[in-house]
């Protein structure tokens, strides 16, 4: 993977020793609160509902053993000896104190990790396909461009007062697990007459006001890629909206001008960059490519993985959810549950961390990745070495086998955590989880994705969960509305708001109702929800979720998502 | 006719720490609600509103909330103040870990 050069280091080292002095500076008072916010925005630093936030990116999600023990090692140090995984596969410590937050960064970046454009209206922490590199059903790695793109746009003097934050996804597959439509720019690898470029998508985006990304250019040649990026970025930043944040995501863009005028606009803009770049950034791509490098595989025999498949139910069950298809013979990507029964859904103990990363180093070739799904996933491990590796993490609460199975939710941190949240989302999803693991039914239930958010920001994805729960404020209580057969793939869909919300006693019976129905409904155990859904639409799931609808009575209107 | 005012404390985070952080009626900061004081006349409110925010050192983003008087002392109208006052709810680890802070 790419290691920092000196340039990297450098620039790093003076960003750090700039926030130092800025800190000191708030500290004894030169500074206001209003002068320092931006500045601790700009190095991930938040306030929220009972301490400081530090926000850490972890580039396309990918960190080596090194890194993770740091990030235990910081936690142990300066927190409370844990970090929550987001959904965008960036790290959040959620009790720094103000003056140890230096400290925290250059001990970041002693490791090659840093706070930056983790927050503000600038070009976020690119994110990629959790499997890339390793994914059977892979075009190419997309790590090496997303790392170029993480050059081109760190401290890009441009792109540093956007109108509003702006993402970036890329998946080298053709299965989309980086969620690519539901970013403001999604990049899909792709091949065309033998050459190597990308299907560009802009204009996707969650939040109040969720839009599907739309295919700008079908086909973008490999080189052209930071050009017509660049492009897209000075299309939105002069024509987007700063009149009204809510409005500012080029999603707006997209949507109030139509995809048809951005295309051109954008086609106008990239004629005018291109001929700038000069081929240095293609230069580098290569370079970038080779730190990438696949690693050597070995040829070992798998009957130890036979054996304790054939013998062994736990390792058979847990090999069955969280092992998917790699790309070379006899290995596996190992997908690490962060989501135990009851548990907070991506926080990880700094002895955990401190697991996964010796595991990784032992077992999985020094590569950890970090999925928007909030699990850890050691890539490359060889099928052999599977049964030691589940046996070590079963004895660190970390070998729950529930991957893409109703407990494995999504969740935001919420109003335990989130200044900006209006209900709670993670005890939701511990209760969940803890009710399905009672009714033994998890299993065979099978895939079910579950996403919830505590606002309408939609940091928990609910839009486009096959369930998704949203948590308002309805008169000064917590309120949870429902949405059907969203969907993150590449046939990503917005789900359906099913009716009016439930109280926090109320939710988790509502799921249980909606789930019951689906095992009614289902026409044999391999129809999944989604299918199912997609077959009978919302109202027999509707009839499940509101029962009283049958006896006629006054309900209470809906909530709009707009009015919290 | 107006409205009957709602009782009110000020809040706010401390700018070291980022803690909950309530007003006294002498002028201190407690982390602990039954401590604030409790501001029963809206024109007090906004007086003591500006109090906090002239203390640009000590503390972030002060602000007035409801509040209810209980049998010992102020209690959290919303929701939010409540998880605020205590804590996450996901498990016990802020300000529920030391229990008479609660």
């Amino acid at each position: 993977m790419y290691k920092y050069n000196e340039f990297d280091t450098a620039f790093l080292n003076e960003r750090n020793a700039q926030f130092r002095a800025q800190v000191e500076r708030r500290i004894d008072g030169s500074l206001t609160e209003d002068e320092f916010k931006p500045l601790r925005l700009m190095n991930g630093l938040y306030l929220q509902l009972h301490a400081y936030m530090l926000r850490v990116a972890i580039p396309y999600g990918t960190l080596n053993s090194a890194q993770m023990r740091a990030l235990a090692e910081i936690s142990e140090k300066w927190d409370k000896g844990y970090g929550h995984f987001t959904t965008r596969q960036n790290i959040q410590y959620n009790w720094p104190k103000l003056r140890d937050v230096p400290d925290m960064l250059d001990a970041l970046a002693k490791v090659g990790l840093h706070a930056i454009q983790t927050s503000g209206n600038t070009i976020r922490n690119v994110t990629a396909d959790h499997f890339a590199g390793a994914a059977a059903d892979e075009i190419a790695d997309p790590r090496p461009v997303a790392e170029l793109v993480r050059q081109w746009s760190t401290d890009h003097p441009d792109f540093q007062f956007l109108g509003r934050k702006f993402k970036i996804a890329v998946t080298g597959s053709s299965s989309d697990r980086a969620v690519i439509k539901a970013h403001d720019i999604g990049l899909r690898i792709a091949e065309r007459d033998g050459k190597a470029g990308f299907e560009v998508i802009v204009g996707g985006g969650l939040g109040r006001t969720p839009m599907i990304g739309k295919t700008i250019r079908d086909f973008l040649p490999k080189p052209d890629l930071l050009p017509y990026l660049e492009a897209v970025l000075n299309v939105y930043n002069l024509l987007g909206r700063r009149d009204n944040k809510y409005k500012a995501r080029i999603k707006i863009t997209v949507h109030e001008n139509g995809i048809d005028k951005i295309r051109s606009l954008v086609e106008e803009q990239f004629l005018l960059i291109r001929p700038t770049f000069s081929g240095v950034d293609q230069d580098m791509l290569r370079d970038i490519e080779t730190a990438f490098a696949a690693p050597t595989w070995q040829q070992k025999p798998l009957t130890a993985y036979e054996d304790a498949y054939r013998v062994d139910p736990v390792f058979r069950s847990w090999a069955d959810t969280n092992l998917s298809a790699h790309n070379a013979d006899g290995y596996a990507i190992v997908t690490i549950s962060l989501k135990a029964h009851g548990a907070t859904p991506g926080d990880a103990t700094a002895d955990q961390m401190r697991l996964m990363a010796d595991l990784a180093e032992r077992y999985g070739h020094n590569e950890l990745r970090i999925s928007h799904e909030q699990n850890v996933i050691l890539p490359h491990v060889h099928k052999s070495d599977l049964p030691l590796i589940h046996a070590e993490l079963q004895r660190a609460d970390l070998g729950t086998a529930n991957i893409g199975l109703i407990s494995d939710i999504i969740a935001c941190p919420g109003m335990d955590y989130c200044a900006l949240a209006t209900a709670r989302s993670i005890p939701v999803a511990q209760e969940i989880a803890t009710r399905f693991d009672e009714l033994k039914l998890e299993h065979d239930i099978g895939a079910l994705k579950i996403k919830i958010s505590g606002c309408i920001n939609a940091c928990g994805h609910h839009h486009i969960a096959h369930i998704g729960i949203l948590g308002l404020d309805r008169a000064g209580v917590e309120n949870y509305q429902i949405t059907l057969g969203g969907d993150a793939t590449m046939t990503a869909a917005i789900g359906q708001r099913a009716g009016p919300g439930f109280s926090a006693d109320d939710i988790v019976p509502a799921i249980e109702r909606l789930v019951y129905a689906y095992l009614d409904l289902r026409t044999d155990p391999s129809e999944e929800f989604l299918q199912t859904y997609g077959r009978l639409g919302l109202a027999p799931f509707k009839s499940a979720l509101y029962p009283e609808v049958q006896a006629p009575k006054v309900r209470a209107p809906e909530v709009s998502a707009n009015a919290a | 006719m107006p409205s009957p005012f709602t009782p009110k404390i000020v809040t706010a985070s401390d700018l070291l720490d980022g803690d909950v952080i309530y007003q006294t009626e002498d002028d201190r900061w407690s982390r602990n609600l039954t401590d604030a004081e409790v501001i029963t006349d809206e024109a007090h409110s906004q007086i003591r509103l500006l109090d906090a925010e002239r203390q640009n050192i000590a503390l972030v983003g002060a602000y007035l909330a409801d509040v209810n008087i209980g049998a010992n002392g102020p209690e959290p109208v919303h929701f939010r103040e409540d998880f605020r006052r205590t804590g996450p709810s996901n498990y016990s680890h802020g300000k529920q870990e030391g229990a008479s802070n609660v």
